[in-house]
């Protein structure tokens, strides 16, 4: 049913992606170890949601190579990610987590109960019966975290998970992310909004036109940079 | 092939109901438009059925059609009215052996404004030979069906050459039933060669009466034949050799005669009569 | 139907007495059309799922055909089955020409293509909402087909009425395969193209009234459990 090998590390080896001629990612090298909460951030179009989608395994590089755990082409067991805007199955709450459960291997007879403890961890006992697509964004979301965390996962990957959402939402999201991180497992999300860049990550990416500009360890990141274009995103300006 | 065969079952199985083979004592009569429309089938075949137990189910096509059906073996009888053809079909080996059964006439009917000046007359060839001369419109089934064969006998016997000499608009050829070119000429003001049995029962008229009627040219005979087991071995002859016998019997034949509409007989029972 | 040519009998009288021929034309149309709608929605459904997340070879000029084939002749599709249940066709040991059967599976051969080209473009568009999801959560090819065709379930319930619909309607390939037979293959479509061409008219037209009637309430009924289907699941 599941490998004994973790997926982490993943490590990318000048990994390259070209889409109909246009260069999306251009040698990428990268190596997502366990332990850091990593935050990508830099302008839209940098190529952070690509390299989470590659780092998933959703995608295959034009050119380099991807390996999880030292291995190639490991199916998607053992990690999971949440999308900005995640498609929700046309049942209820529960019957989401419950398919999840399901495609991960969960046996029939234990899933009511995995059940109830991932809704309950992400505060959407009360509406487990309600229809998904009638929850709001935030509720959404939070059960896209749980349908997430369905397969135990070794790392879990967030593409902008609050970009929707109202301020409230977002402090909800990211409690829970917290959480996550606190259980020990990995954790490399994408945002835009540097805010909360600085209130969760132990470990900053800036990327830029599809490469990565700056690498290191976040206190380091926002008190003093080392690049320019570290030094102007973190002052607020536009990088083109 | 084996695709259909497979999708044939899923109907069969979705539908839940065996195909047909399985029915009990019931068979395939290929027959004309004109028996079907009269309802004079409604009124003998239950008759029928109560006394042999056989269900007569009955195709209604144009002669032409139902000979076609027969000569497929997709009939296992066929009930019509065109001596000639009938008579090669079993010539052809495709019937077994016809017998005459009945006949009713065929009728001009035409517009009460009578643009020919033929309505009351008795002779058919000089209606239509006037219904040419004066271009009045004229419905045609261009069906192959008996009626139709008899129109174009009657065109002929008139030296008139509707396909091909004295063509013209006012010939309309429409390829449908009995009804459907009722339909049409009671719609167009025009003239149309009919069985009286149709337009007895026929019942939007309009402004439509029967023009020409009593020419002994215009008598229509009906025979019916067994659909040779020889060519076809599943026809049922058994059953098919049952219902031409009962027809032709004296109780079929009354049956026949009983049955009217509005007071009026439609069929004259003849099956003894030599040479019909 | 003898009694339905008395001039004095209405189509109301007949439909309140419940009449025997009546009730058994209306039986059989329903039987024929739902049952070559299911027959359909079983080949379709399915065909049109996997046409939606296949790539292959010629897999364009399928879907053009299909779509296509959704606009086929009635009375072509009439002919060709005949030709095939014909005795003196390749199929005519099986004996269906002139049984419901025979029209049942005309009127599946009209309805698959509306079908499964609804179906390839509801599942189709679905995909590409629901791709990455199904991806991340490592759910195979027949989860992926399943997942898809349950979700799309209230677009599908629509394509198959239309299916039906264009079953109900149908009347030159049933006449065809069917031959009109009374009291066994005639069908509410039949029933009225015979009494139009005895020429009358009035109850040809209320036989009319009484199909459209009986469309609207299977599509009420449709409606029904698709309301209750989006207040329990959304």
């Amino acid at each position: 049913m599941r490998d004994v090998v973790s997926d982490i590390p993943i490590r990318f080896e000048q990994v390259r992606l070209l889409v109909r001629g246009v260069t999306i990612l251009d040698n990428v090298s990268i190596t997502l170890a366990a332990g850091a909460t990593t935050v990508l951030i830099g302008p839209n179009g940098a190529g952070k949601s690509t390299l989470l989608r590659l780092a998933m395994g959703l995608a295959r590089p034009t050119g380099g190579r991807i390996t999880w755990g030292g291995r190639s082409d490991v199916p998607p067991q053992r990690r999971a990610i949440v999308f900005q805007r995640p498609t929700m199955l046309r049942r209820s709450a529960a019957a989401n987590v419950s398919y999840a459960l399901a495609a991960a291997g969960c046996a029939r007879v234990t899933r009511p109960e995995q059940v109830a403890d991932l809704l309950g961890l992400v505060g959407l006992r009360d509406l487990a019966r309600r229809p998904a697509r009638r929850l709001s964004g935030g509720e959404q979301q939070r059960l896209a975290l749980a349908r997430a965390l369905a397969n135990d996962p070794d790392v879990l990957f967030l593409d902008e998970p609050t970009a929707s959402l109202d301020p409230a939402a977002t402090k909800a999201i990211e409690d829970l992310i917290r959480t996550i991180a606190a259980r020990g497992i990995k954790l490399v999300m994408a945002t835009h909004d540097l805010g909360e860049a600085r209130r969760l990550a132990t470990e900053i990416v800036l990327m830029h036109r599809g490469r990565i500009v700056e690498h290191t360890d976040a206190a380091q990141f926002f008190s003093a940079p080392q690049t320019a274009e570290a030094a102007m995103f973190t002052a607020g300006e536009l990088l083109v | 092939m084996r695709l259909m065969h497979a999708f044939v079952g899923l109907v069969v199985l979705v539908s839940g109901t065996a195909p047909a083979l399985t029915q009990d004592k019931s068979i395939v009569v290929a027959s004309t438009t004109s028996t079907e429309d009269s309802g004079l089938f409604g009124h003998i075949l239950p008759m029928f059925k109560a006394k042999s137990g056989i269900d007569v189910k009955v195709i209604a096509q144009g002669t032409g059609q139902a000979l076609d059906t027969g000569r497929r073996g997709d009939a296992d009888v066929v009930f019509v009215h065109a001596k000639a053809q009938e008579e090669k079909f079993v010539a052809d080996g495709f019937g077994v052996k016809r017998f005459p059964v009945m006949y009713n006439d065929f009728i001009l009917v035409g517009p009460k404004s009578d643009p020919a000046g033929v309505n009351g007359t008795k002779d058919i060839e000089a209606a239509l030979a006037a219904i040419k001369a004066k271009a009045a419109p004229f419905i045609s089934r261009g069906d192959r069906s008996g009626t139709h064969a008899a129109e174009l006998a009657l065109w002929k016997a008139a030296n008139i050459d509707v396909a091909g000499a004295d063509r013209g608009t006012w010939y309309k050829e429409i390829g449908q039933g009995m009804g459907a070119a009722l339909n049409m000429a009671s719609a167009s003001n025009a003239y149309v060669l009919a069985d009286r049995g149709t337009w007895i029962a026929f019942k939007n008229r309009g402004d439509l009466v029967i023009s020409v009627e009593g020419d002994r040219r215009l008598f229509n005979q009906y025979g019916v034949i067994l659909v040779n087991p020889a060519k076809h071995p599943h026809v049922r002859k058994d059953e098919g050799q049952a219902f031409n016998d009962w027809l032709t019997s004296p109780e079929g034949q009354k049956a026949i005669a009983d049955y009217k509409i509005e007071g009026q007989q439609l069929f004259f029972p003849n099956a003894t009569q030599p040479g019909a | 139907m003898q009694h339905l040519r008395m001039p004095e009998t209405s189509v109301i009288g007949l439909i309140l007495s419940a009449d025997p021929a009546l009730v058994g034309i209306v039986r059989l149309s329903l039987f024929v059309s739902l049952t070559a709608a299911a027959c359909a929605a079983l080949i379709g459904v399915p065909f049109g799922a996997l046409l939606a997340l296949t790539r292959f070879p010629g897999r364009q000029a399928i879907v053009v055909v299909l779509n296509a084939l959704m606009g086929l002749p009635p009375v072509v599709a009439g002919l060709a089955i005949y030709l095939l249940l014909s005795r003196s066709g390749p199929l005519g040991s099986l004996g269906l020409l002139f049984t419901p059967q025979a029209m049942i599976i005309v009127q599946t051969v009209l309805v698959v293509p509306i079908v499964a080209a609804l179906a390839r473009q509801t599942i189709e568009d679905l995909w590409i909402e629901y791709r990455d999801e199904l991806a991340a959560m490592n759910v195979g090819p027949l989860g992926r087909i399943a997942t898809l065709i349950r979700d799309a379930r209230l677009s599908l319930v629509t394509a198959l009425l239309a299916g039906f619909g264009r079953a109900t309607a149908e009347v030159g390939a049933v006449m065809i395969v069917g031959g009109n037979i009374d009291g066994f293959t005639r069908t509410m479509t039949t029933a009225i193209a015979l009494e139009t061409s005895k020429g009358d008219l009035p109850l040809a037209m209320s036989l009319g009234l009484v199909l459209i009637a009986l469309v609207i309430i299977v599509n009420a009924l449709a409606w029904s459990v698709r309301r209750l289907d989006e207040r329990l699941a959304g």
